[in-house]
């Protein structure tokens, strides 16, 4: 048994570098037309927004990073483009799928 | 097979194929979901077999492969298997006790992909679980071994099994799950099939238990979010709509048995009237589009009323099928666990018996005599 201090959960911040964890799988799926992420024992089909933040995420850029690039893609506000990004990472992270 | 019947345009492909690749297992649970008719060694389908049905299952669309049982890794072709599976770019996941494996045989199985391992506890301790196990020392081997799985690097999820003889230990297994460092646990009250069912009076819970243990999850879980994940699945004799079995009948998972009989859930086999296809004599592609086990409760068409034109025709998919035949003898009724159930009223027979006496398990094994009730 682990004798490590006790785990705290993490929350999202500008300068967090989130990345799928190692036992993840985010991958497109030819049969289905669409972008997945296998997890143990559950499966996520993220939708096309989600799917544009996720894909930035590759472990070296961070929050601020993703947001600006998306802020340089899409018109919205970079505000609001913000929000969207910290809650799907916080999401991921609370399921186990993300560490940041 | 009807070539009258395809339905590959209006179907979509499973996710998930479970591989019940052997129904040996050392273990002799009294809730165990396997058939009370088992299914010897000698009808287990050989290597070939299975390594062409996981290439049948990436080909349909199966994104995720469950090796379980029985006892998967009584199987020494399983490292064989995982590997097979992740070369063809499927998730492998593996459901175990977690009595049988040696450190270099897990080693094995990492080397050749895999990629999360589910491990059953029976209860919080070695006095406790060994009882409802029916194997003297499992309790211990199983910390063991969830302990390597951990040193492996691999996630780690605890299937916590729940019912009467061991809810009010719940916070303690919670609390193991945490310093044996998993990062899921699934806390599944039973549910009544198989040798579940034969043991249910043994294994219902009060309604009292069920929303104590209710209360202990929810607390966890806010004390545990982003930590650990906890899912819960709540008995449905206590449930006021059914739940949404296998998410559908022949909608997400294809479920094979040792001998290659494909099914719709892993309790199908009981119902009546049915002709299950074999992956010995049939494609999964086949077997999933177009047999007759698959298409027959698929989608809302099958439906009676109330479920017909019920809004929540599909959320729960009309609820279990195995449930209403085992309560009604008509697999074609609403699942009686739904208040709006015409036959609702057998339910609370059932759950009465929760408040009794505790009659003695019968163990899950080879030719168990099932007339000890």
């Amino acid at each position: 048994m682990s004798q490590a201090e006790p785990k705290q959960r993490k929350l999202v911040s500008g300068a967090s570098v989130p990345r799928f964890a190692a036992h993840v799988t985010f991958r497109f799926d030819a049969a289905r037309d669409k972008w997945i992420v296998l997890a143990p024992e559950r499966l996520f089909m993220p939708d096309e927004q989600a799917v544009a933040i996720l894909k930035l995420a590759d472990g070296s850029r961070s929050v601020d990073a993703i947001v600006d690039a998306l802020a340089a893609v899409y018109s919205a506000d970079r505000g609001e483009i913000a929000g969207d990004v910290i809650d799907i990472f916080q999401d991921m992270a609370d399921k186990g799928v993300m560490t940041l | 097979m009807s070539p009258l019947d395809d339905r590959r345009s209006t179907t979509a492909p499973p996710f998930a194929l479970l591989a019940e690749v052997t129904h040996r297992c050392p273990l002799q649970c009294p809730y165990c979901s396997n058939p009370l008719e088992l299914e010897r060694s000698s009808r287990e389908m050989a290597t070939a077999d299975w390594l062409r049905v996981l290439g049948e299952a990436a080909a349909l669309g199966v994104l995720q492969v469950h090796f379980s049982g029985g006892e998967p890794t009584a199987r020494r072709d399983l490292a064989e298997l995982i590997r097979h599976a992740s070369q063809l770019g499927l998730y492998s996941n593996l459901i175990t006790s977690g009595v049988l494996t040696a450190e270099r045989q897990l080693a094995d199985y990492v080397e050749a992909g895999l990629r999360h391992v589910q491990v059953s506890f029976q209860d919080a301790d070695a006095g406790g679980g060994d009882r409802i196990a029916g194997l003297q020392g499992a309790h211990q081997k199983k910390l063991r071994f969830a302990t390597m799985v951990r040193q492996a690097g691999l996630p780690l999820t605890l299937n916590l099994v729940v019912h009467r003889q061991n809810l009010d230990n719940l916070p303690h297994m919670i609390a193991m799950a945490e310093s044996l460092d998993a990062g899921r646990i699934e806390i599944a009250h039973v549910q009544y099939y198989a040798w579940a069912l034969a043991n249910r009076d043994a294994l219902l819970p009060s309604r009292a238990a069920l929303d104590e243990a209710t209360r202990v999850v929810e607390a966890a879980r806010a004390r545990l979010k982003g930590i650990m994940v906890i899912d819960y699945v709540v008995p449905d004799y206590h449930a006021v709509r059914p739940k949404s079995c296998m998410n559908g009948w022949g909608r997400q998972f294809i479920n094979v048995m040792p001998s290659g009989t494909a099914l719709p859930c892993h309790a199908a086999q009981i119902l009546p009237g049915f002709e299950f296809p074999s992956v010995l004599r049939a494609s999964l592609a086949d077997i999933w589009y177009r047999s007759d086990a698959f298409n027959r409760f698929r989608g809302t068409d099958w439906m009676p009323e109330p479920c017909h034109s019920c809004e929540r025709r599909e959320l729960d998919w009309g609820g279990c099928r195995c449930q209403a035949f085992q309560l009604t003898g008509d697999a074609t009724r609403t699942d009686p666990v739904c208040a709006l159930a015409p036959d609702h009223g057998l339910v609370g027979a059932v759950r009465s018996a929760a408040d009794g006496e505790v009659p003695a398990f019968v163990y899950r094994r080879f030719g168990a005599d099932l007339a000890v009730r």
